[in-house]
């Protein structure tokens, strides 16, 4: 279980996460909404470790991750695996070479039993006959896919995910999404994934939270955040330009 | 425009920044490494594969020292003399190891710099962390490693080099015996003398594989931050280059190491 409480990060003067207050329950997909440069991506770096907020405190199973440093961090951070905007594949290594990084540094596997595992999770993915390509002659949805393939060989328990179906088409969308809901019912995956994306958010979230002026402004199960009465809320979901009042009605606003 | 306060506190957060990746660095060199294919393949990129512009350069300034030399001594004294000292001497104390590192910081420097910031522009860096490694770990020690091992061989090769190239134009120009030219190095050059120029190489290789490093992981701002980074390192690290070469040169002296 992941639980945040009062997260707060300040970039370039501005307080992007103003007080964060979440629960990720295990085995759930959990999808945090939120409009461009609400601070969703930061979010996902503090929970990852690799940003240090300003203040508050996020416990992944137990362990405060904000007081850790060093060793004792990278033992939490393999358990979390990530599915990065762009992929982040490494760009000298090949396919098979991405998918198989975290497993030959984390596991006692042989170079053969890796060789199998990497064709194992390629074929999850659906990607298959793309071992020995370089990553520049993929194209965006191959490359999350090989993205999502490196991040599940190292069988983490969490999975984040940062804009995984942005500039996707619809067919790869719904690709990508049944892959997603395939991890949570085969592998228990806990899922977090941060979006803007609507549809997305709908097919394959078991809980909804929506980000707004740096704090959560609405949580519910999916069903139950779609018929929100919450005016911004409203307007996030039928894309109203009532945003302003919307933002003159937030609590949280300043 | 950046007022000098800023530039005196963006200098001040270089330092310390670069400082804390050198105490990460020093906790990790002796461990076992990441992946010893790595260190391999950077000890080609940053050895091998910048010999041949690094032996151009030296084989024209050893010809080029030689000619100067010989031309004015001719005008002084009527004939060429030293030619073989004055070639070596400054080819093994000063150019070989300031050539090669100069070259070398221009070539493989701005290449280091230009891969970790485009790393670290795409993520790639923050990958690194959720797949059991660290950018130091990954990228940062094998280069320091090949670096310090690579840059005083080059350097060695560079000296030979520069030496043979006052050989060519003592003989063919000067008309001096190869013998006299041989015997003048071998009358004064000694062990002393290559240590002296070995030692600074590898302050050089510390200096670009540190600044190039450093400057490669606070790439910041997409592909305009990382052509931005990639020049101030190559421009930082030329000028430490020869600044250091000076206090280094002054310090070894005092050493006796001459």
């Amino acid at each position: 279980m992941i639980k945040v409480k009062g997260l707060k990060k300040k970039l370039g003067g501005r307080w992007v996460l103003d007080g964060v207050d979440l629960e990720i329950r295990d085995g759930e997909i959990f999808t945090l909404l939120g409009g461009s440069g609400e601070g969703k991506s930061v979010f996902l770096k503090n929970l990852l470790g690799i940003m240090k907020p300003d203040a508050g405190s996020i416990n992944i199973d137990g362990q405060e991750i904000t007081k850790l440093s060093g060793k004792d961090l990278l033992k939490v951070q393999i358990k979390v695996g990530m599915m990065f905007q762009g992929g982040a594949l490494f760009d000298s290594l090949t396919v098979a070479e991405n998918v198989g990084f975290g497993l030959k540094r984390l596991t006692n596997h042989s170079p053969d039993e890796i060789k199998t595992l990497v064709q194992k999770y390629l074929k999850m993915v659906r990607l298959e006959g793309v071992e020995n390509l370089l990553p520049e002659k993929l194209s965006i949805g191959m490359k999350r896919r090989v993205a999502l393939a490196r991040a599940i060989a190292t069988q983490p328990e969490y999975i984040l995910y940062d804009e995984p179906t942005t500039g996707l088409d619809p067919i790869t969308t719904s690709a990508v999404c049944n892959i997603f809901m395939e991890l949570r019912d085969e592998l228990k995956l806990t899922s977090v994934i941060v979006t803007h994306e609507l549809e997305t958010a709908f097919k394959v979230s078991d809980r909804i939270s929506l980000l707004h002026n740096g704090r959560i402004r609405f949580t519910a199960p999916v069903e139950e955040f779609k018929k929100s009465t919450d005016q911004y809320v409203r307007s996030f979901i039928e894309g109203l330009t009532g945003e302003n009042t919307a933002k003159e009605q937030d609590p949280n606003k300043r | 425009m950046k007022t000098p306060v800023r530039k005196i506190l963006n200098t001040a957060e270089s330092v310390t920044g670069g400082w804390r990746m050198l105490k990460t660095v020093a906790s990790l060199i002796f461990r076992k490494p990441d992946d010893p294919v790595n260190i391999y393949r950077q000890m080609v990129r940053v050895g091998y594969e910048s010999l041949p512009i690094v032996l151009l350069s030296a084989l024209f300034t050893g010809m080029v020292l030689a000619l100067q030399s010989g031309v004015a001594s001719t005008r002084i004294f009527d004939q060429a003399l030293f030619m073989g000292t004055l070639v070596s001497f400054s080819m093994v104390l000063e150019l070989g190891p300031v050539l090669t590192a100069i070259v070398i910081a221009g070539r493989v420097g701005a290449s280091i710099t230009a891969e970790i910031a485009t790393m670290k522009v795409s993520e790639q860096l923050d990958a690194l962390y959720t797949l059991g490694t660290t950018p130091e770990k990954y990228l940062v020690i094998p280069l320091f490693i090949s670096m310090l091992i690579m840059v005083p061989i080059a350097t060695l090769f560079a000296n030979i080099t520069g030496v043979f190239g006052g050989y060519v134009i003592a003989v063919s120009r000067f008309n001096i015996p190869g013998s006299v030219y041989i015997n003048d190095i071998i009358t004064y050059l000694t062990n002393i003398h290559v240590l002296h120029g070995l030692i600074k190489s590898v302050f050089f290789a510390f200096i670009i594989v540190t600044v190039c490093c450093y400057k490669g992981l606070t790439a910041s701002g997409g592909a305009s931050g990382v052509g931005r980074s990639t020049t101030r390192a190559v421009v930082v690290s030329i000028v430490s280059i020869l600044v250091s070469d000076y206090f280094l040169s002054t310090l070894l002296t005092s050493l006796g190491l001459i």
